[in-house]
Formats: C-alpha cells, structure tokens, sequence
C-alpha cells in the first residue's frame, strides 16, 4: 500500500523540483480572471462616498440628488454611523449603469458633519493614553552591570500599507434565490461567515468563487464593509454590483501596518555577549489596539530583557495583518540596536550576530545559514568595521539580518478523484494569492499517483470545495500540501486494491510511477494506469485527504519553526543621500519543499517588497488636516524594477530540513529586508540612520548631524 | 470628472478663440498624462477641455534662423530622440529621459511638460495651489519635505514640477504663446515661470487664453548639462536638478546656472553663473558653483537637506556638461 509519508529524495519525481507554475500562461495571457475582470450580464458599478474628515459627528446623509442622476440605481447610506474615526471611511455607496456616473453621483451625495478634534501622530510616546504593556524577565540592573559597554539607540518605522496591486473588492450578484460571490480574498472557504447578518441563505447557497488574486498580504481575511454592501445594493437593485476600492481608498482604510518607534538600550560584554535589552516601543495601529513587536526578536533568549508598549490611538485607518505581522518591525529595532552595540564595541557585525546566537531557538540553523549567506555575498573579502573609508562619495556596506517564523500548516481538506477513464481531479476550498497554491496541488497529487502533472486538475477558489483554511500566517502550503497528500495516497490506495486482484498480487506489493502500477523494485507484474483505472467500472473513487495540524506534525508531513539569514550590500551617495541597492541575498529554510521553483520566486516578491519598506515606503499624515497625504502612487513609493538591484536566494534543502515536513514559507523572507539594509547603510557611511525608510533625506539629515556630509 | 465639452479645433485661431480670461474654465489638453489626472480628482472643473491633437503647426522640431524650433506639441519621446536635440543639447535629452517611462515619453509633451501643474501633495489633495486652510499655509506649517527652499517667503511654496524647465532657461529659450486671434507673442524662459499671489493665479506666464505654441532654443555652442537627483529609477520627479550651460562661440558671458524643484519657478543663480564665464570648468570651480547656488537658501522645517542636493546637483552638472 501506498504511505502517506514523503517520498525520499531519490524518489521524488516532482516534489523539490523547480516547476513552473501551471497558470502562468493564462497570467501572461491575461485569460486569468480576476475579481476586477468579472464581468455578468447587467452588471452596475459602485462607487463609495467616504468621509474627507479624520474625525466628526455625522448628522445626515442626503441622497436625494445622488439618486436623480440619469444612469444611478440606488443610492445606500450607513444610517447606523454616527461618527466617522478617520478620513476615508465609507459613509454610502451609489449603484450606477457605468463607473463614471457612480463617479459623479456619489459626489451629489451630501453628507453633513460636524468635524471633531482630530489626533494622526504617532511618534511621540506621551500621545498614549493606554495602559503600556510590559514583559520583563530577569534582572535589568544586573543584566546592565555585567555589560562592559552599553548602547542607547533610537529607531522607528513608519505606518505602511499592504498595497496590493488588485485593490480589494469583489462582484455580487443574486441569482435564483442564490448568491455569487468573486471577491478578492485570502479566505475563501469561510468568506461567507462575515455576511452572516446580512444575508438569509445557508452557504451552500452563497456561491464563493476566487480563482486568481493580486495579493492580500495579509489585508483580505474579511467580507469587509465593501462586501457586505455589495450584498445590499445586488439586493435593492436586482442586478450584480461591483465594487473595487480606488487607489486612495485602498491605501487609506484597507490595510495599515503599525508604526513602531522605540528606544532601545543594549548591554554586552567585551566580547560581544549580550547581557540585557531595554525597549520602550510606541506606535499606532489606528483606533484600536496595539500590540508592541518583539525586541528583542530572534534572540529571545537573553537572560535580562524588558519590552515596554505604548500604544498610540489615532484617527487613521484601521491596521491589518501584514505579512509576518509585528516581525518585520521587531527585526528592523532590534538588528538595527544589535548592529549600533557591535559597532560600538569595533567588532564585525556577522561575529556579533554569530557571538550571541545561543539567544536564538535555532543556534545551528542560524549559525549554517550566516554562513552561507557571507559565502554567498563575499562577506570576510569585503567586510569592513562601521564606515567605509574609501575615497569618494559613493560609499558601500553590507548589513546582516536573521528573523523567524512558525508555518504550521492550517486544516485543509482536499478531495482527490480517480476517474475510470484515468483522469485525475483534485478539489480543495483553498485559494491561490498568487503564489502557485494551484501548482503545489497538482505537483503533489501527480507525484502520489505516478502520473504527470498535467494529468491532474485542481479545482480550488469555491466554497463549495472542500474546506480549507485562510491563506495567513504562512500555513498554506503545509495544509493543502498534507491533505492533497492523504487524499491521493487513499485514492491510490483503493486504486491498488483493484488493480491487485487482476495482478494477482498482494496490494501492499504494488506502487504508482511512470503512469503504470507496478510491483515494488520489480516492476514484472504491472498494468498502465489507464488500464488500471478502466478496471474501476463505472464509478470513479474519490477519497478525502484532511490535514490534522497536530496529528500531521506528528507524523513529520508538516511542521513549523523556521529561521532565515540577509545580508544586504548597498552603496550611499553621501553627496546626495541616494541608497542605491546592490544586492540582497537571502538565505531560508522552510523544511520539505514542495515546489522550488515558487519557494525562491515567493523569497524573491518578499525581497522586493522589504527592499521597498526599507527605501521608499511611508503614510504620510498631516497633523492639521489628519489627512494620508499620500493616498496615491506617486508619493507612496514602490520600487521598481531597476530599483532592487541583484537578489540572490538560496532554499535549504536536503537532510535536517526536508525531514521535517512541508513549512510556510510566505511571510519569513519580508522579516530582515529593512533591518539588513539599513545595517547596510549604517556600515557604508558610519553613521545610524535611525527611521524607516531610508529616504535621502534621512541620510543626509543623520550625516549633517555627524557633520560628516562631504562637500 | 464632471462632464465637460470637448473641442479638438483644426486651427491655431479657431483654437484660440476657444479659450477664456479666467483660468480654469477651459483645459488645455495635450498628451494628457498630467491634465487627466486633475480631472479625475476634480483639482479641476473645467466647463470645456480643449484638445491641441489636431493643430499640426504644434508638432515636431525644425531648424530655423539659428534657433532649433520645438513644437509644444512634440512629445518628449521625439524630444529626445531627435539628432540636433542630441548633439546640441545634451541637457534636455537628460532631462527628457529622466522622465522615464515609456508610456510617459511617447504621450507626454514638451508643451505639457512646461505647463504641467505643480506636484504639492496638498495642491493635489484638492486644498488650492497656495495650499491654504483657515489662512494658515499648511506647508509652512506642515509635511513641507518636497516643497520650495528659495523663494520661500511669499504665499507660495510648491515647487515647480517640469524638469525641462530649468535646461531651457540654462539654454536661453524663448517661448511662443498664441493668444486671442491667434497672434503671437514671445516671452523669454526665464519669464515663463512665476510664483502665483493667490488662487486664481497659475505658475505660468501664459493668459488664460494663450497657448504654448513652440519653444525657440539658439543653437550657441553653449556646453550644457543636467544632473538631476532622482529617489528611484522610473515613475517620479527628481528631488533637485541643476542645468548649467556655458562658454559657445562668443565667448564668456552666456553663462547660466538653473536649479529645478527648489522653488515655485526654475530657480536661476547668476552668481554661481558668474564663476563658469570667468573660471575653468574644472572640480574645483564646479564645488565652487554648488557651493555659491545655494547661498541665500531659506529652507522650510523639513527640507534643509535639499541645500545639499542643490550644491551637488550644480557640481555634478557642470562636470556632466564638460
Ligand atoms: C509618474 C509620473 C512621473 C513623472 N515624472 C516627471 C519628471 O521626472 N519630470 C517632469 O518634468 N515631468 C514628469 N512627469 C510629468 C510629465 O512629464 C507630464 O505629465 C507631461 O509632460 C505632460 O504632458 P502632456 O502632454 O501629457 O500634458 P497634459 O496633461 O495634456 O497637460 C498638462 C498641463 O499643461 C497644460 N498644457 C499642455 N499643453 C499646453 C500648451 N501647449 N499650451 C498651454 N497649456 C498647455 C494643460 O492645460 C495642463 O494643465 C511625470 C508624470 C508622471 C505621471
């Protein structure tokens, strides 16, 4: 019989192997549909009227006007809202024939407010009213008197956006008493749980349907206040609406990281041991609540530490989870404390990192990962102590980073069908952000059965799949990857029991590969798949693989607990405060991998994006008018393609790393990006510049404060 | 956008007869790149969008009397393509190509370019071009990061957002506007861009009914140069630039020194112009040069740190120009 254990790599036909993803050409092609590309039969356009004041009262919405225009079909307003909290928060909502005359209508729906004292900043620590949060272990003053040297930095990074490139959204139609849903979503088995009261149908009658997203990063668990009125409007007017958020609204309401300042203070001893950290962060996630990032992060191990929060309320967009959330931020104020205490003792950063690794969870993954990442960067060729003291304005430097992360696959279930004339189909209510979900199924029902990849097809993106968990957290992979396994192996193994009997043979004797089943090692008695399958009758076998969490771990199929090494080379102008990327080389582990291919492609999308929240990235409010100045593309800054200089990645594989099962890769690779560059740049010019994102004006402000801006 | 007529005339006169006294009634529309945008988020309203695509005399490069003739209409694709636009001057190729896109080089006209409006985050989240709230100027008192460090006294403080601008004020050029009837007149560069007094001002010498028709650029020899500082590689304006143009056939005297986005205009420094007609154009004068272009820099709370742009900026253009 067949075992739902991994296949040994000398066995593996597909799994590890770098496999394109079977979508790409329907993406190039443009024939992959996306929620904004949905198009039905009598679709209307919706437009949302949102609220240009951070904070009033509102005292009426008047659509009287709104609903006049030629071309609208009905105009909703939240009778419920009393009180907008923050500029864009969606207030109506008009249904029009074309985009454009939504455009227009919504702005003739009068709404009147009564503006209220507003309060966007937050970067002081006295702006918070909560109760801080604090977290210490062992003895401070003893942690600091065993330091020979004691470091106090401050850091920040900012509030930033998700920016997914396809806003959020989606098309609703009612049809026959049923609802059809395309959202744009990371969650689509349980999407419908958000319409709960706002809808009066099962869901077996509330048709989910994702099959291709732009990226959620995090930002699009939920049915949203978009989604919910998408249902409202179908339902007044009869006809399908479609709402995606324009750019600005996108970036305002859907989807803010948290800020984090802090004030840090490390101990180490002579030798680069650390003794003790002292943290103060503040920061806002908007008008909740707020959670401080871990510092120390990664080296959460050291014997005397305290981490103090503050969180600062303002009238800004609510935060979302983004991509590993509060680990980006932990790393960037901790690597960055941690780089500044190495300098401050004149020792090389990498042997800081290294000198403290016993802090970590993971001393020897850490420790083979820094050093294949230097391998990789030529780190001992070209590392230098804090400043480059070469000639010239152009100064250069490399910055190291390690971060962590769990991916624990989530509860997925997947059914695999064998049908008698030998095609293959596997079903799974999971979605594919774009990452190659689709592929990895197929990939892994293909290598189970012994037959080739384009022999399987998958169906996923629909509710009425079988469940399977929200793609967050990195827990994607292990879940579909383990029950697509077990559903498969099932199927095989049913499939094994009847081609037996016509080989007369012991099932448990018998293997799937080369599209034949076959004796084991022997391969004397055997029939072709097709053949095999023929013998099914008329009826096909469909089994249901399900991934246990717990019980899959167990079993090695998938685990969690990774770790992950950057070394970032950049070069400084110092005339003119430029960072210029050279390269980024990322090192990580994520246990068995599926797919080689889309582990590095997934790193390398992270890459990008930690380049673009180290350099670029930033919600500009204006304290007066508590406005997101920069609700656009323009000034929102994302790197383009000649921006994020060379990425090189390298995937651990083979022995200490295949053997622990399938791990979410998502998240970890976004973690160090900002925190090893902007070590970079500390290295090349010899001064910390403190903020995120490395902007020249930052630069050039930290170097006139040294004094040590050249010309 | 709120409707609007659309007119797309054959005529320069039939063109000009369209336009009104007051700004903002009537758009002028070229490659649109700029213009549509402000429709779209209602920074203007116009009653009528008049369209130049048809008026052929606005299109193309052509030699005449000394001058190369740029039509307003060329697109900066063709700008920077053209082969006596490559040999003569080099500084508005740069500046061309530092737009960068492509979509943006084959749409976007040199026109267009000039008369683009300005970039100020609070001018285009719709509080008015002098960005006024209550009476209190919310750049002065707010994220003025991007915004103007010379010419920074009077009301207004954005900075202006063409990067052709400064090379052609450096070149010595001449623009031609057509106004009512389609006469012409010519205002020299270093007159096209001005700092509005209030909201119903714009931050072009042009009349509200007047068009950009050509740009007159002398053909004198000068050696000219941009550098400009640039965050990123593609899809945005540069923080600073410098042009600088200098020496050519009669001798010292012609010299001139221009930076862009640190003012409401091209912002010309003739003392730093005054060292490229009397010293060689070697590192030394050119540090000199940066050093002098910024004295007499007023910087806002947050843009200091373009004092230090502009001083490497003209450096790096009079060596680029060399
Ligand atoms: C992402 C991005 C990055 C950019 N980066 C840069 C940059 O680095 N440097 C730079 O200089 N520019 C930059 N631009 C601006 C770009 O160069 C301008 O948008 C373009 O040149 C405008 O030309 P257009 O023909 O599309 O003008 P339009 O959008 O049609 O018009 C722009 C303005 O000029 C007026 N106008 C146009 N032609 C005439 C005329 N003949 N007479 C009178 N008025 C006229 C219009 O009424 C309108 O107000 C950038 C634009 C974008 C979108």
């Amino acid at each position: 019989m067949a075992k739902v254990d991994w296949p040994e790599a000398s066995k593996r036909t597909l799994i590890g192997k770098r496999i394109s993803r079977t979508d790409g050409p329907l993406k190039v092609t443009g024939a992959a549909k996306y929620s904004y590309d949905i198009s039905r039969p009598g679709l209307l356009y919706v437009k949302l009227v949102t609220s240009p004041h951070p904070k009033a009262e509102i005292s009426g919405i008047d659509g009287t006007a709104a609903a006049a225009v030629p071309g609208v079909k009905a105009v909703w307003k939240d009778e419920e809202l009393q009180e907008v909290q923050y500029v864009g928060q969606i207030v109506a909502a008009v249904a029009a024939e074309t985009e454009e005359i939504a455009t227009d209508a919504a702005h003739q729906v009068k709404v009147e407010y009564r503006v209220r004292e507003h309060q966007v900043r937050d970067n002081d620590p006295a702006l918070s009213k909560d109760k801080p949060s604090n977290l210490t272990v062992g003895n401070l003053d003893e942690g600091f008197a065993k330091a020979d040297v004691t470091m106090n930095g401050n850091y920040g990074c900012p509030v930033i956006t998700h920016c997914c490139l396809e806003p959020h959204g989606q098309v609703t139609e009612y049809r026959d008493g049923e609802l059809y849903i395309w959202p744009s979503t990371q969650n689509v088995s349980r999407y419908s749980d958000g319409l709960r009261n706002d809808v009066d149908l099962p869901q077996n009658k509330i048709h989910v349907d994702c099959q291709h997203m732009g990226g959620g990063f995090g930002s699009k668990f939920d049915t949203d206040k978009w989604g919910k009125i998408g249902v409202t409007l179908a339902k007044m007017t009869g006809r399908p609406v479609k709402i995606m958020l324009d750019r600005d609204t996108e970036l305002m309401i859907a989807g803010n990281r948290p800020s984090a300042y802090a004030k840090i203070k490390v101990g180490a001893k002579r030798d680069g041991t650390i003794t003790a950290v002292d943290a103060e962060v503040w920061g806002t996630g908007g008008g909740g609540g707020y959670s401080a990032p871990p510092i120390p992060y990664v080296f959460g191990k050291i014997p005397n530490r305290r981490l103090v929060g503050k969180g600062i309320r303002t009238n800004r967009g609510g935060q979302r989870a983004w991509r590993a959330p509060n680990h980006p931020q932990g790393c960037f104020l901790t690597m960055s404390a941690f780089a500044d205490t190495a300098a401050l003792l004149k020792m090389d950063e990498l042997e800081f990192f290294q000198r403290n690794i016993q802090f970590t969870d993971r001393p020897t993954v850490y420790t083979e990962e820094l050093n294949k990442a230097a391998e990789l960067i030529g780190y001992k060729r070209r590392a230098h102590l804090r400043g480059d003291a070469s000639p010239g304005p152009i100064k250069r430097g490399l910055g190291v980073s390690i971060h962590t992360w769990g991916g624990q696959g989530h509860p997925s279930e997947c059914d695999v069908t064998i049908h008698p004339d030998g095609s293959v189909e596997a079903a799974c209510g999971t979605q594919d952000l774009g990452v190659g979900t689709r592929t990895c199924i197929a990939m892994v029902v293909a290598e189970t059965l012994g037959i080739p990849l384009q022999a399987v097809k998958v169906k996923i993106g629909r509710n009425e799949y079988p469940q399977s968990g929200a793609s967050g957290g990195s827990t994607t992979i292990g879940g579909i990857s383990v029950s697509s396994r077990q559903g498969a192996t099932a199927a095989l193994n049913a499939l094994l029991e009847v081609a037996a009997k016509r080989l007369g043979i012991q099932p448990d004797l018998l293997e799937a590969r080369d599209g034949q089943i076959r004796e084991v090692d022997n391969g004397s008695k055997r029939i072709s798949w097709k053949d095999a399958c023929a013998l099914l009758g008329p009826s096909p076998i469909t089994k249901r693989g399900v991934n246990v969490p717990g019980e899959s771990a167990k079993a090695n199929l998938a685990s969690q607990g990774v770790g992950g090494a950057q070394i970032a080379d950049v070069s400084v102008d110092i005339e003119t405060g430029i960072v210029t990327m050279n390269e980024l080389v990322a090192v990580q582990d994520c246990g068995l991998i599926i797919n080689l291919k889309l582990a590095e492609s997934q790193v390398y999308g992270a890459l990008i994006m930690g380049i673009t929240s180290a350099l670029y990235e930033e919600a500009v409010y204006d304290t007066r008018t508590g406005k997101m100045l920069n609700a656009d593309m323009e000034f929102y800054r994302l790197a383009g393609i000649k921006d994020v200089g060379k990425l090189t990645v390298h995937m651990m594989t083979g022995k200490g790393y295949d053997d622990r099962g399938v791990i979410g890769l998502g998240e970890p690779p976004v973690i160090s990006p900002a925190a090893a560059i902007a070590n970079a740049v500390a290295n090349a010019v010899g001064v910390r510049v403190p903020q995120l994102p490395l902007t020249p004006e930052r630069v050039l402000a930290a170097l006139a404060q040294r004094g040590g801006s050249a010309a | 956008m709120k409707p609007f007529e659309y007119s797309a005339p054959k005529t320069l006169k039939e063109a000009c007869g369209l336009l009104g006294d007051t700004w903002g009634k009537t758009e002028i529309l070229a490659g649109g790149t700029d213009l549509v945008t402000s429709l779209k988020q209602r920074i203007t309203q116009p009653s009528r969008v008049l369209s130049l695509k048809h008026l052929k005399e606005l299109h193309g490069i052509r030699n005449s009397r000394g001058s190369l003739v740029i039509g307003a209409m060329t697109t900066l694709g063709e700008l920077a393509a053209h082969s006596d636009v490559r040999r003569h001057f080099p500084a508005l190729v740069t500046a061309a190509t530092g737009v960068g896109s492509p979509q943006l080089l084959s749409v976007g006209t040199v026109g267009g370019d000039l008369c683009q409006r300005p970039r100020c985050w609070y001018f285009r989240n719709g509080y008015g071009l002098l960005a006024q709230k209550d009476g209190v100027s919310l750049a002065r008192e707010g994220e003025n990061r991007y915004h103007a460090i010379f010419a920074a006294d009077g009301p207004a403080l954005f900075v202006s957002a063409s990067s052709l601008g400064p090379g052609l004020i450096a070149l010595g050029a001449e623009m031609v506007a057509a106004g009512p009837g389609g006469a012409t007149r010519s205002i020299p560069a270093t007159e096209f861009f001005r700092a509005p007094q209030s909201e119903n001002e714009r931050e072009i010498a042009l009349k509200p009914n007047e068009i950009l028709t050509e740009i007159n650029v002398p053909l004198k020899g000068l050696k000219n140069g941009i550098y400009e500082i640039r965050h990123r590689h593609g899809l945005d304006w540069p923080y600073v630039t410098a042009a600088v143009a200098f020496g050519g056939k009669e001798g010292s005297g012609g010299a001139r020194v221009v930076l862009g986005h640190v003012a409401p205009m091209p912002w010309s420094v003739p003392a730093a112009a005054k060292l490229l007609n009397t010293a060689r154009p070697d590192e030394a004068t050119a540090a000199r040069c940066g050093q002098v272009a910024v004295e007499g820099a007023r910087p806002l709370s947050q843009n200091a740190y373009k004092i230090q742009m502009a001083r490497t900026a003209v450096k790096r253009a009079v060596l680029a120009a060399v």
